[in-house]
């Protein structure tokens, strides 16, 4: 089987300045995923895990090297270009759901399309069939603070999904969740990956990477080692 | 995004704090308020101003006898008989010697006590000559004004002003009546119609018609001589005025004409009065003046409302830096579903828009409410004018998009890295 690399990164560094001194929190790193793929990233704080989930989410820049989303190179991107990438190839999921207050179920879920420039309509339709997948049907016109934090995750998973993304990220999507709830929301990733949905996770949960078929383990900006698990 | 959802968005976001938006709202409020109000009240006055000046007669210019100040025989004038003012022999210099003088009219006026039947008012007889009626612009109401005959003939015959011949007749036809004035006797052949100059304004130069029974100057010369005899609180004074105005008509109420006539007059009187118990006052100076003085009033108005409106501004820009500190997450969460800058400038922008229009939306709500208050209470005139009304508004949206600008600037440069990880 001949799998598609969807994301790579190339010899990828990300160099801060602080002062005087140089802080490689991403030191060349080589790193490719393939199509359907189920990742998670492991490793403790200042491993160098988020910038990297920062860089393959196009939120950040290599400093050095590349990075070559769905085949193309987009460590030189302007602005604009990379915003757009973001809102297309990518789909979010963070730790604290990270909804908009004052935007209904649906309308959060509309969000992504209208910055892809979907219709109104459209995106009316895509929202609310999202929203139905992930059990939030009788929800589609509340308020973020008056859903339960499980429905949250949900609402921002078909956020997630609304553009289609090529790869979808999450980061500690479990954090803030009890661990029922935790497990209904990994079982709903275990059923996007089912579907053929590319997924790379950040945790430092054993429990949640165990999900993955592959692990990278970070430390100090680099790849200490790759564990395979056989799917 | 559309239009119509960038709006929608803004107006949830600011309907969300309702309180702070309408707080900041209030300098804008005020200020667009403040500002079309102010504007329909001055213009009402003004265009009122112009308007009684106006009435005065654009081609006329008016001479009156003034009593100079007494001043070196203050102790002699109660045995002297004080003698100032305009002559015979003034209008007769006027018309022959001033260029572009279509008609000089002139006029004495006389207190006396009305009286019909059991009625009796205070009022003034005023002599003068059948021209008044088109210099002073004086309509009838029924009847007849005075002829050149009546003067010729010195018949006892007078026109009555509207609001005097209303208390003297009520239910009565006047014309026909006699009536006494002082110790004569006169024939009321016309009625003037009402002129509603009401009381002060123009300084008693027209207002006085209303009250006023005409009668031929002739007439007055003959009955009453030159003297007039004033008894205030028991003391009796006389003074001896031969006329009391002149009013000069020019042949035309173009500027250059009235100009010239009103030096040729101004020297005229100078040479032969030289007290200044003369003066002159040209109802188109005095026009000029008004449009001046309003246009000083609207720059005032102008500085005023620039400064309210920079005052509200700034408020504005206050309180929306203040939300984007406060919305930086949303700014991230935003830039990570894939907004651009531009997104998150049109959407901070169209809400500074949004609350500023509304401002000066309810802002013009007030600017015409509060001139329909002032007319209804202090039957003030007030006119507001639809160039107020477009200045004002389009104004507020300049402020909107001037103090968004900075703030949304601001939001749109925000890391989104750093912007999520805020809490």
């Amino acid at each position: 089987m001949t799998a598609t690399v969807v994301a790579e990164l190339r010899g990828a560094s990300r160099v801060y300045q602080m002062g005087e001194v140089q802080v490689r929190a991403l030191d060349g790193v080589d790193l490719r995923f393939v199509e359907g793929s189920y990742t998670a990233i492991m490793g403790a704080s200042g491993s160098g895990k988020s910038t990297m989930l920062n860089i393959l989410g196009c939120l950040d820049r290599p400093t050095e090297g590349h990075y070559v989303l769905a085949g193309r190179d987009v460590s030189d991107l302007d602005d604009d270009k990379l915003s757009a990438e973001r809102g297309r190839r990518l789909g979010f999921v963070f730790q604290a759901y990270n909804l908009i207050p004052h935007l209904t179920v649906l309308e959060n879920v509309e969000v992504p399309m209208e910055y892809a420039g979907t219709s109104p309509g459209e995106a009316r339709e895509r929202a609310t069939r999202l929203a139905q997948r992930m059990g939030l049907g009788d929800r589609l016109e509340h308020r973020p603070t008056e859903l339960s934090g499980g429905q949250q995750q949900r609402v921002a998973i078909a956020r997630a999904l609304a553009n289609d993304p090529v790869v979808l990220l999450a980061d500690e999507p479990t954090g803030n969740l009890d661990s029922k709830t935790g497990v209904e929301i990994l079982d709903l990733l275990d059923e996007l990956h089912a579907q053929g949905r590319t997924l790379i996770i950040v945790t430092h949960d054993p429990k949640v990477a165990a999900r993955a078929d592959r692990t990278i383990h970070m430390l100090d900006g680099r790849i200490q080692r790759i564990e395979e698990r056989a799917s | 995004m559309t239009g119509r959802r960038l709006v929608s968005l803004a107006w949830k976001s600011l309907w969300m704090h309702r309180l702070r938006s309408l707080l900041t709202l209030s300098g804008i409020i005020l200020g667009v308020g403040s500002v079309v109000a102010m504007l329909a009240i001055g213009e009402g006055a003004s265009q009122e101003a112009e308007e009684r000046f106006r009435k005065l007669g654009t081609s006329n210019l008016l001479l009156a006898s003034v009593k100079p100040p007494e001043s070196e025989d203050a102790g002699e004038s109660r045995s002297r008989i004080l003698r100032y003012g305009l002559l015979r022999k003034d209008l007769e210099g006027i018309l022959e010697t001033i260029p572009d003088v279509k008609r000089a009219v002139p006029r004495r006026d006389i207190p006396v006590k009305a009286r019909f039947g059991v009625r009796e008012i205070a009022t003034k007889v005023m002599g003068t000559t059948a021209d008044y009626a088109q210099v002073a612009n004086l309509r009838l109401a029924s009847g007849r004004f005075l002829t050149p005959a009546d003067g010729h003939a010195r018949k006892p015959v007078c026109v009555l002003g509207d609001s005097i011949a209303r208390k003297l007749f009520q239910s009565v036809d006047p014309v026909g009546q006699d009536i006494r004035a002082g110790k004569h006797y006169y024939r009321v052949v016309g009625l003037l119609s009402e002129r509603g100059e009401g009381t002060g304004g123009t300084g008693g130069l027209g207002g006085e018609s209303d009250n006023a029974v005409f009668i031929p100057l002739e007439t007055m010369r003959e009955r009453h001589g030159d003297r007039i005899r004033h008894v205030t609180s028991g003391t009796r004074s006389y003074e001896n005025v031969q006329l009391h105005r002149i009013t000069v008509e020019a042949i035309s109420g173009e500027e250059h004409v009235i100009a010239r006539v009103g030096a040729a007059l101004r020297s005229f009187v100078k040479a032969r009065h030289p007290k200044g118990d003369v003066r002159i006052t040209v109802p188109q100076e005095l026009i000029r003046q008004a449009k001046e003085s309003k246009r000083i009033f609207t720059i005032v108005l102008a500085c005023i409302a620039a400064i309210s409106l920079l005052v509200g501004g700034i408020g504005i820009m206050n309180i929306m830096l203040a939300t984007v500190v406060e919305r930086t997450r949303e700014i991230g969460i935003r830039r990570a579903l894939g907004a651009r800058r531009a997104n998150i400038v049109s959407q901070f922008l169209a809400e500074t828009v949004l609350l500023s229009v509304t401002g000066g939306i309810i802002g013009l709500g007030l600017g015409v409410l509060v001139p329909m208050l002032v007319t209804w209470l202090a039957g003030m005139n007030t006119v507001i004018t639809p160039f107020s009304l477009i200045l004002a508004f389009s104004i507020s949206g300049l402020v909107g998009i001037v103090f968004g600008l900075y703030p949304a600037a601001r939001a749109a440069d925000l890391d989104p890295v750093e912007a999520l990880r805020r809490e």
